[in-house]
């Protein structure tokens, strides 16, 4: 099965995970500080800032494209409880 | 002073300065708002009105229920046809209620509100979002009515994610949303005419602002330059006699006072909060607390709720970094003190704080999982797995909670753990 690593910058903790496993299914296990609100792409509060390794993550939705947009993120930014891990990255709390 | 003023025994706009007014509604006899908030002696739900040379602008409207005052105040002033801009700082219901019915009086008007509104805007005109145009604007940006000028400033989560206020420049009014706002119901309507409020400006503070106070001090660094003769907020007097006072009494409030009255501002401090029957988890609260004291700059308090009130309790960790609670289980569950202080939190923002939890039991243990999955709830971090004991805790026991007290107080000072890859499946 394909794999990845992710480490969680705040806490300075990685996690060999099965590809496709969503951010948040990892961080909250791991107490990593990524906060969540509503868990399902809708209220932005779960943005993060992936500082290495963005091409291995999944493609960012429409929907959650315009979350981002409607929460200013930055270039750096997605929502932890929608992108899916499909290789090596690290990611921190926006 | 004078009492002239009495907005109750008509329904007519109110001019607050020149071609500037009042449109709002009074709404006395409210007693609950929202579900949280008591109000005495009810309400108001403030709207303006401003005549420019080229057309006229709203802000903000009332609740739904309250339209036919708002709009027979409207109508002694203006046309709909005169309109020009609607502008809404804050999308709750209570300042909404009449947009619908505006629009549709006032198709022409363009809809002023900020970037983060849009969500709110679509969700409170469905199902008829396709028909309404808008414009989002963000802090600087302005709108002309001719020889006027309103500026908006982008000041989130002052209470919710859409909030703006409204300044505008000619008069030196902001109108400021739910920001220097109260639930007061006085037909004087100014601050200088009004009732004793004082009360109620700092209940609804305490209720509505305090969590948010980080976004507060970012919005007085907006708020604060401005030249202002009033303060002009959807519920409550408007704040023209004196208005300054007003704002520094806001920085007041959205101040930490850990530091400043207890001292060493670079400590980070760790509650540790516990309820104990036979003393097992009381037990394990000390060696928490000898371990986590061990650690330098973590200032480590320890609590028997069994002896203390909750409105205390919520203060305290306002200012906390962390904070780990103790419980026993009894019939499958933490105790009732854990749940009222762990239900009591709404008004304060513990966003990335840092919580843990630990207990001893008897049968089952389901205590320390369960306040996890609380405070997980509340949007903080549970950087270490609770520790359970069953009954009375062993010596080898008590050296673990020494270890998960000093690994708490580790993360909070940031001292990085050692990077080890952990598989995913290893994770509980």
């Amino acid at each position: 099965m394909a794999k990845g690593k992710i480490t969680f910058k705040d806490i300075e903790q990685t996690v060999n995970v099965p590809a496709g496993t969503r951010v948040i299914e990892v961080s909250e296990k791991i107490g990593a500080g990524i906060i969540y609100g509503c868990r399902e792409g809708d209220c932005g509060t779960c943005m993060m800032e992936v500082t290495e390794g963005w091409n291995n993550l999944t493609e960012p939705s429409v929907l959650e494209e315009k979350v981002l947009k409607e929460n200013m993120a930055g270039r750096h930014n997605r929502l932890a409880c929608q992108a899916q891990i499909l290789g090596d990255c690290t990611v921190k709390p926006a | 002073m004078n009492h002239m003023v009495d907005v109750s025994a008509h329904r007519e706009a109110v001019e607050i300065a020149d071609d500037v007014y009042w449109i709002g509604a009074l709404d006395p006899t409210l007693r609950t708002f929202d579900i949280i908030l008591s109000t005495a002696n009810g309400t108001t739900y403030n709207s303006y009105l401003i005549k420019g040379s080229e057309g006229v602008a709203i802000i903000d409207t009332v609740k739904e229920n309250f339209s036919s005052e708002f709009f027979a105040r409207l109508e002694s002033e203006v046309s709909y046809d005169q309109i020009k801009v609607i502008v809404l700082n804050h999308l709750e219901p209570d300042h909404t209620g009449a947009l619908p019915e505006l629009m549709r009086r006032a198709p022409q008007a363009q809809l002023y509100i900020s970037q983060r509104a849009t969500s709110m805007l679509k969700a409170l005109l469905k199902p008829n979002t396709d028909t309404f145009e808008y414009t989002t604007v963000n802090t600087n940006d302005t709108v002309s009515l001719g020889d006027r000028t309103l500026r908006f400033l982008h000041t989130p989560y002052l209470h919710w994610p859409d909030t703006q206020c409204t300044y505008l420049e000619e008069e030196n009014i902001l109108f400021s949303g739910d920001v220097f706002g109260c639930h007061y119901c006085d037909k004087r309507l100014f601050n200088d005419r009004v009732g004793d409020f004082r009360f109620s400006f700092d209940y609804y503070y305490a209720h509505i602002m305090r969590p948010f106070k980080k976004h507060v001090m970012d919005a007085l660094k907006l708020i604060e330059p401005l030249k202002i003769r009033q303060i002009a907020p959807t519920h409550g007097p408007i704040l023209r006699e004196r208005p300054r006072r007003y704002i520094t009494h806001y920085r007041e409030l959205s101040t930490s006072s850990l530091s400043r009255e207890v001292g060493g501002q670079s400590d980070k401090s760790l509650i540790i909060f516990y309820m104990s029957s036979y003393g097992n988890t009381a037990r394990m609260a000390e060696a928490i607390n000898s371990g986590a004291s061990e650690v330098e700059g973590v200032r480590v308090s320890q609590y028997d709720l069994e002896g203390g009130e909750t409105d205390p309790f919520v203060d305290l960790i306002e200012e906390a970094d962390a904070m780990l609670f103790g419980s026993p289980t009894i019939n499958g569950d933490a105790v009732k003190p854990v749940w009222d202080l762990l239900s009591s939190l709404a008004v304060v923002n513990l966003k990335g704080k840092i919580g843990g939890a630990f207990g001893s039991y008897g049968w089952s243990g389901e205590a320390v999982s369960m306040i996890e999955d609380r405070m997980r709830g509340l949007k903080m971090n549970i950087p270490k797995k609770g520790l359970r004991v069953k009954l009375i805790p062993t010596d080898q026991e008590l050296d673990e909670c020494r270890d998960f007290g000093q690994l708490i107080a580790e993360v909070l000072v940031g001292r990085s753990q050692e990077n080890q890859v952990i598989e995913f499946a290893d994770l509980a």
